[in-house]
Parts: C-alpha cells; structure tokens; sequence
C-alpha cells in the first residue's frame, strides 16, 4: 500500500501549491504581474498561525481563520504601498519592485524575531488512521478538507458574487469596467485580498504538516506554486488547482521512485518544458496582447 | 442637458481634440459625424471621463464633470458603449447585464430593466445563459447597448455602433436607438455611417481633425453641399 501512501502525500502537497498558485494566478490575471512576494505572504500565513496556536492557543480553526485575516490586510497592503503605483509603468519595474518586497518581508521578519525556525505544535498528537490497509497522518486529511472547502468557496465567491464578476471583468477588460462604474482599485484590492488569505491558510496547514517553519520558507514553495500556476495556465483559477495537485503528485513520484535529490530539478524542468512546448499552460487560452 | 465649452485633448503630444464645444439638450438624439481620427471617439472618452481635458469646461446637468473619475460618472446617469464593443467576453450575457446593473441596489428595477432589454432585444434573450465571446458581432453590439441601459442612463453615448455589422443589422440597431431615445433617453451618437447618423438624428455637429466645422439640424446638414461630398458620398 506503499504508492496509496504516496499519492495522499502527493495530494497534501500539490493542495498546499494549488492554495499558493491561486494567489499567483488570480493577481497576473489582473494585474499581469508575477507576485514574487507572494510565497513571503505564505510564510508569513505560517507564522500568524503559529503566534496564534503556541501564543494565544487558539484552536486549529481560529488559527487558520485568524492568519487568513491578516494575510489578506497584507497582501491588500502590499499593493497599495508597493505595486499601485506602478499599474502604468513597465511590467520589468513591478516585477522588480515585487522581489524588493519579497526580501523586505523576508528579511523583517529575521530581524525582528531571528532566522531560527519554529516547530508547529503537534495538535493531533500523531494520531493515524487506516485506509485500504494503509495508514496515514490525521493532518493529510485536515490539509484535504481544508483545501477543498477554501477552494469551493474561492469558485463561489469568483463565480456568484458581485466582487467575483467585477474581478473577472477587471481582469477581462479594465477600462470597459470603469464603464459600469466598477472600481478598478477595489476591484484588484479584494482580488490580493483573497489570494493572499489562501496563501495564509496554506501557511498553517503547511506547517501543520511538515512542522518546521522559518522566514525564509516561503521561497521554495513560492516558486513551485508560480511553476503550478505556469503549468495550468497562468491567469486560470481551474488551471491553479489543476497545475498545483499535478505538480505536488509528480514530485513525490519523483522523491518515491528514490530520486529525491532530484525533485526540485524535476519541478523546473517542467517550467522549462512548459514554457517551451505549452506557453499557455494547460487551461491557458490564447489571450490576445492588449496594445 | 451637455454642454462642452472649448474643450482641449491630448494624447502625450498629440493634440486631439481642439478647442470643443458643443451642447446636448434632454430628449434629443445630437450625431457627430467626421472621418477616422477626427476626434470623435475622443469626444465620447472625454465625457465619460476616460481621458482628461486639458482646458476647457464640461458641464453636465449644470455641475462640472471634469474632475470626476469615470466610475462615479456613470452614477450621474451617462453610460457610455464604447468603441469595438468591449464586452465581457468571458462573462455570460446575464453577468455582462448584471455589470451594466453594477452601481445600483434595487434588484427590482434591476430585473424589470433586464426585461426591457429582452424586450428590445429578443436575440439577447435567447442567449442568456452563454458566454459573451461565443456571440455574433450583431448580438454583442445589442449586449453593449443592453448593459449600457442597465444603468438606466438619462445620457447615452453611443460610439460607431454600425461598425463592422452587416446593413441589416445597421437598419435594426439604428431603429432600436431611435426607440430607445422615444422611451426618453438622450442619445449622443458618434458615427462614420454618417448617412444613418443623419436619418435618425434631431442634430448634429461635423468633427474634422479635432474641430468642430458644421453644426446644424439633422437635415441641414443633410442639404448641405460640403457634407454630401464629403461624408453621403455624392
């Protein structure tokens, strides 16, 4: 029951990318800028988690809850401070400005509490439980639920609800929403409001799981996540989730089969491949170029 | 209702639109008719608020509409269907409506006005549930001025709205802007099918590289030597 193990292992994981990839995918979509800093924001979910946990001792729940509201005040801030200015400038200069971001939160972060990581608290002491015959970490399922449910409720909010439709049709054609009298501004606030709360919920369950959290964690999984959201089509909310669950299974596939050394390898290789083959990623559509 | 005092665009160094004036009064249909690059579609863009004057004054229901951003004009009830369209393509026909509906809380008037649009475009209707970009270009320009009147306008701009439709269609559209004007709606309509323009219009003005060159009744400019050559083609 060996590869069962692994596929749960692979699912925790690419759920963890795809909550990050969807921060990534939904910010290019509408302002067409890669959010280097949004894997600083994961890590920063992460920390509030754990504040919150080992400090206030809250429960899991108004852990998560908690680090989502203050992940989304940051992320809203970020574009505020950082990147609104810069709407109309060349993409090289927010793109730039985003990893300026991205060590500033990084390295405040270590001055203000040091580079030593922190081990999450372990709040199912262990506990398994058995499938198919083989046994998992009661976390897996924690991160699965969890997952799901924010990204069923990410589907409502961008399909159903008035802020959603103004986001697609920001993301579609900006000046023509002005028309309709949408705020542009509002509009891309609550877009870096909901992808950074998803990057924050991915935060907590990612230290959940793999314990160990420090300020310099957000890099890596930032990276795969942006990977994820390239592979399922950059700008796409179903290629998110698509890219980040494939990405996290063929990583682990890759650490399974025993070449773990050359897991990260494999998850830039497939960028390479992808921007070489497939530019558009899977779910992407030929968007044309606004001149 | 609209009026334009010595109005001066630029685009960067591009001097667009030179020294505008012009007046709309409630319940007409005013045509502006020129060439392409004549500074028509920059007219609409500045009343929208799309772009900035440089100088001049815009005065709209006796308050100046210059410094308002082009979100909050649409609340003084001037909608604008701009050039090409620019529907939502990824968003089905009831959402494009709904977005047209954005600013405004009643959802009865909201529902009631999405039946007038049914009404006035049947087409429409039928197509509901689809996404925009799957439309024909005749039916996207009916959602265009469809979601337009979802913000129940008292001033509608109207920008080349022939373009690119085959000459039934124009008739149709054309008539349907004429109905919609008789449920008493202002109608400002910028368009190279001057010929059209002139059929439907009370008043128009004739734009040439950014001036303002004729203005009149409909049918004197119609009668009128220089227009015919130079925009009825004969």
């Amino acid at each position: 029951m060996e590869w069962l193990q692994q596929l749960i292992n692979g699912i925790s994981l690419g759920a963890i990318y795809a909550l990050i990839a969807l921060g990534y995918t939904m910010v290019y979509g509408i302002v067409k800028l890669i959010n280097f800093a949004h894997g600083d924001v994961f890590m920063l979910g992460a920390f509030v988690g754990f504040y919150s946990l080992t400090v206030l001792h809250l429960g899991l729940i108004p852990s998560l809850l908690l680090s989502m509201a203050v992940t989304s005040v940051i992320g809203v801030v970020i574009e505020r401070v950082a990147y609104r200015r810069l709407r109309n400038s060349p993409r090289v200069a927010a793109l730039t400005t985003a990893i300026g971001v991205s060590f500033f939160i990084e390295y405040t972060m270590i001055f203000a509490r040091s580079a030593k990581p922190e081990a999450y608290p372990d709040l199912f002491s262990g506990q398994q439980f058995e499938l198919f015959g083989a046994s998992f970490r009661v976390e897996a399922l924690y991160i699965l639920i969890i997952a799901v449910l924010l990204m069923i409720i990410l589907q409502w909010i961008v399909h159903s609800t008035k802020i959603g439709k103004a986001m697609r049709a920001v993301s579609y054609d900006a000046e023509a929403a002005r028309l309709m009298g949408i705020s542009v501004d509002r509009t891309i606030s609550w877009t870096f409001a909901l992808g950074s709360a998803l990057a924050g919920a991915a935060g907590v369950i990612f230290g959940l799981y793999y314990t160990r959290i420090d300020p310099l964690m957000g890099l890596i999984p930032g990276l795969k996540a942006f990977i994820a959201a390239v592979l399922g089509g950059i700008g796409s909310i179903p290629g998110a989730m698509v890219g980040g669950l494939l990405l996290g299974l063929v990583e682990t596939l890759v650490s399974a089969l025993g070449f773990s050394l050359m897991r990260d390898a494999v998850a830039f290789i497939i960028l390479i491949l992808i921007l070489l083959f497939l530019p558009t990623g899977l779910f992407g559509k030929n968007v044309r170029e606004k001149v | 209702m609209l009026s334009l005092k010595s109005t001066h665009v630029f685009y960067g160094k591009i001097h667009a639109l030179k020294g505008v004036s012009l007046d709309v009064q409630k319940g007409e249909i005013v045509t502006l008719i020129g060439s392409n690059g004549a500074g028509k579609t920059s007219l609409l863009r500045t009343i929208s608020g799309l772009v900035r004057p440089r100088e001049g004054e815009l005065l709209y229901e006796g308050s100046a509409l210059n410094r308002i951003p082009a979100e909050k004009i649409v609340s003084l009830g001037i909608s604008h269907v701009p050039e090409g369209r620019r529907i939502f393509a990824n968003l089905s026909v009831r959402e494009n409506l709904e977005m047209g509906a954005y600013l405004r809380k009643d959802k009865d008037g909201i529902q009631s006005d999405m039946e007038r649009v049914f009404t006035l475009f049947p087409r429409l209707k039928e197509r509901i549930r689809q996404q925009a970009g799957t439309l024909s270009g005749g039916e996207q320009q009916m959602l265009a001025i469809g979601r337009a009147l979802m913000a129940r306008p008292k001033l509608l701009l109207l920008d080349e709205p022939s373009m690119g439709l085959a000459p039934v269609l124009v008739q149709m559209i054309f008539e349907i802007i004429q109905e919609i004007n008789a449920q008493g709606t202002t109608i400002l309509i910028v368009e190279q099918n001057a010929y059209m323009a002139l059929n439907i219009a009370h008043r128009a003005y004739v734009i040439e590289t950014g001036r303002i060159v004729l203005s009149g009744t409909a049918e004197e400019l119609k009668a009128s030597e220089e227009v015919k050559k130079a925009y009825l083609g004969g």
